[in-house]
């Protein structure tokens, strides 16, 4: 009895592992391994759809892969060891955290296997390139439209996810530099961190416009940010005051569409997933590669959001 | 049945205590051949000790896991005890700048402490320990990012202590096989739970809390003090695996470690370690933790899709319940 139920667990097990390279025939397509910060959040598999638009465009093979959440250090070390041992002919990785993953970095560049760096960069020169989003440029996008819709005067707040990452200090510095260059009338009058963290934003938005009656605009600076301004701003029924979002997602897209909000800045992650992988085969080819790949990023409002170069940029 | 006891050789086999672990080994053995065969890039020296390196953490938190199951108990725990673990460890040796020995011991210490903590909860309180442990999964959630003011904590100013975990004591003599210190040290906890749960009256008593604790209550053991020595044991084994886990990423990252307890349990009862209580190994749990180092490992070789490779994994490990289940049943049976 029970040398037959393992002989039909081993020859099933076998059957799995048997039918799965079938499905990766390792060939001469070129095979390029994705570690992301991420899997399952809408952003990432924005990332992952334009990776593999890119894939099938230039016939390679990507995989895409990221820890449960943007905690898991050591579980993206793994992923990445796996990924190295698969000997790809390239590697595209979203560090969470840069100083962790350098040796593992060093093995691929010690082993000719070219990495590109995605959505954030690593401290290290062993990336060929870094496609990522120019967070100073969009932010001083956003103030450019806050001057516009507060007619170029009064009072803007920004609600900021936190002060120590770097897409808060870019996001922040980009907004509050380009107003202070450029619109002497529009006084900032408080930045606030709220953890990106819809709660804790809204209570933060709260106090901001109870502080300030005359308060026109708000800027909140990444999705969970921007929900809690919208939220802050409709319980106190302040409803003529500016705001000006980042990313996208339903509830963003939701408030975008009532009015509520202006309008946001929305990042190009399927572009992120894209030049990605776009690097990395020029990499492999050995042409010359940009350091730095600006991967764009887009304004929309009520206006545009439905248009079709916007809307394939936008998550749910 | 009859069959089965017709046959003594294999019958006997299959009612030792030793049997799960046979199964459990000829789960791993399947596993290795199976991607060995499937991609010639998997059996490779520096992919088997990626996947070993993969394991050291979660076996060693597993074998504290492993320690409290037996009693009867759960430890919920044992993933977010880690990073506080780290985090203490940081603190010591970074903010504090003492000696390397000084924080391991903060760390182990830490674990030992908090371990303690959750014994009286559950032996002297009568928390059930689900809840105790649930409790203070999160108590040390929040206390490791309040402790590291929510930043990541570096070791860059203590040399060598990347070396605890991913240097090569072994490599330095035999360059062939350039095992990780973090896989030693996995081996050498391994080994002394085995120890204790085998050759002393600590885990003995383990066993016989697991399994019928009135009984042992009556027969006038004083069975709270053992069951607190259990957690507390198990809090110094997680704070190893804090050192270690800090050691491999040259920090301490405070909000890590939430959903690695469920990792350690399921090493645990792949392992064939019963969630009621009284029976279990420690190197069926050893086990267990590579089966799924090496399941995650070789399914990552074979660019199967991760959301494929999750439901892989919790298929395994139901599969491995019920083979575990049938094997009880046909031992029940044959006695």
């Amino acid at each position: 009895m029970f040398n037959r139920r393992a002989l039909l667990a081993a020859a099933s097990a076998i059957a799995i592992l048997g039918a799965a390279p079938m499905a990766s025939a390792q060939d001469d397509t070129l095979d390029i391994a994705l570690i992301s910060k991420g899997f399952q959040h809408q952003f990432w598999q924005a990332v992952n759809m334009g990776a593999e638009r890119a894939a099938e465009e230039l016939g390679v093979n990507v995989t895409f892969e990221g820890p449960d959440n943007e905690t898991q250090v050591d579980r993206q070390i793994d992923m990445l060891a796996a990924a190295l041992a698969r000997q790809p002919d390239a590697i595209g990785f979203a560090a969470l955290d840069s100083q962790a993953a350098i040796p593992l970095l060093q093995q691929a560049d010690d082993a000719g296997i070219p990495v590109v760096a995605f959505d954030s960069g690593v401290e290290s020169d062993i990336p060929v390139s870094t496609a990522s989003t120019d967070n100073m440029a969009a932010a001083a996008l956003a103030a450019d439209k806050m001057a516009e819709l507060i007619g170029g005067e009064g009072q803007v707040a920004l609600v900021v996810h936190d002060q120590t990452s770097r897409t808060g200090i870019e996001r922040r510095d980009g907004f509050v530099n380009q107003i202070e260059a450029e619109y002497p009338d529009i006084e900032i009058v408080t930045v606030q961190y709220g953890a990106g963290d819809h709660l804790q934003s809204t209570e933060i938005t709260k106090s901001i416009i109870q502080a300030n009656p005359d308060l026109k605009g708000i800027f909140g600076a990444n999705e969970g940010s921007a929900i809690g301004v919208v939220n802050g701003v409709r319980e106190l029924g302040a409803e003529d005051i500016v705001i000006i979002g980042y990313d996208s997602g339903a509830a963003q897209m939701e408030a975008i569409r009532d009015g509520l909000m202006a309008g946001a800045i929305t990042q190009n992650p399927i572009g992120i997933g894209y030049e990605t992988v776009a690097a990395a085969v020029a990499a492999i080819n050995g042409e010359e590669v940009e350091t730095n790949i600006d991967t764009g990023f887009f304004w929309y409002d009520a206006e545009n959001i439905d248009d079709p170069e916007i809307a394939a940029v936008l998550y749910e | 049945m009859t069959a089965i006891s017709s046959r003594p050789g294999i019958g006997a086999m299959f009612r030792t205590q030793g049997a799960q672990k046979l199964l459990a080994f000829a789960g791993l053995v399947v596993l290795l051949v199976g991607f060995s065969l499937a991609s010639d890039r998997f059996f490779q020296t520096s992919n088997v000790i990626a996947i070993l390196q993969a394991a050291s953490v979660n076996g060693v938190l597993a074998i504290a896991a492993t320690l409290i199951i037996i009693t009867g108990g759960i430890d919920l725990s044992v993933g977010t005890l880690m990073t506080f673990c780290a985090v203490i460890c940081g603190v010591v040796l970074t903010y504090l700048g003492l000696p390397m020995p000084i924080g391991l011991a903060a760390a182990i210490l830490a674990g030992t402490a908090s371990g303690l903590a959750s014994g009286i909860f559950v032996a002297k309180l009568k928390v059930p320990p689900f809840i105790a442990t649930l409790g203070m999964m999160l108590i040390l959630k929040g206390l490791s990012l309040v402790i590291s003011g929510t930043r990541p904590i570096y070791f860059n100013d203590t040399p060598g202590f990347t070396q605890i975990a991913t240097g090569s004591i072994i490599g330095n003599f035999f360059p062939a096989v350039p095992l990780p210190n973090g896989v030693v040290i996995l081996f050498v906890v391994a080994g002394l739970a085995a120890f204790v749960l085998g050759r002393t009256v600590l885990g003995r008593y383990a066993f016989a809390l697991g399994s019928n604790e009135e009984a042992l209550r009556l027969s006038g053991v004083n069975v709270d003090r053992w069951k607190i020595a259990i957690y507390a044991l198990g809090g110094s084994i997680v704070g190893v695996a804090g050192i270690l886990i800090a050691s491999r990423l040259n920090s301490a990252q405070p909000a890590l470690g939430l959903g690695y307890e469920l990792d350690a349990i399921a090493a645990v009862v792949i392992g064939g370690t019963s969630l009621r209580g009284g029976q279990g190994t420690i190197l069926g749990t050893v086990i267990g933790a590579l089966i799924m180092a090496v399941l995650a490992n070789g399914l990552r070789i074979l660019s199967v899709a991760q959301e494929w490779q999750t439901v892989v994994t919790g298929s395994i490990i139901i599969l491995a319940v019920y083979a575990d289940m049938l094997r009880r049943q046909r031992a029940a049976a044959a006695a």
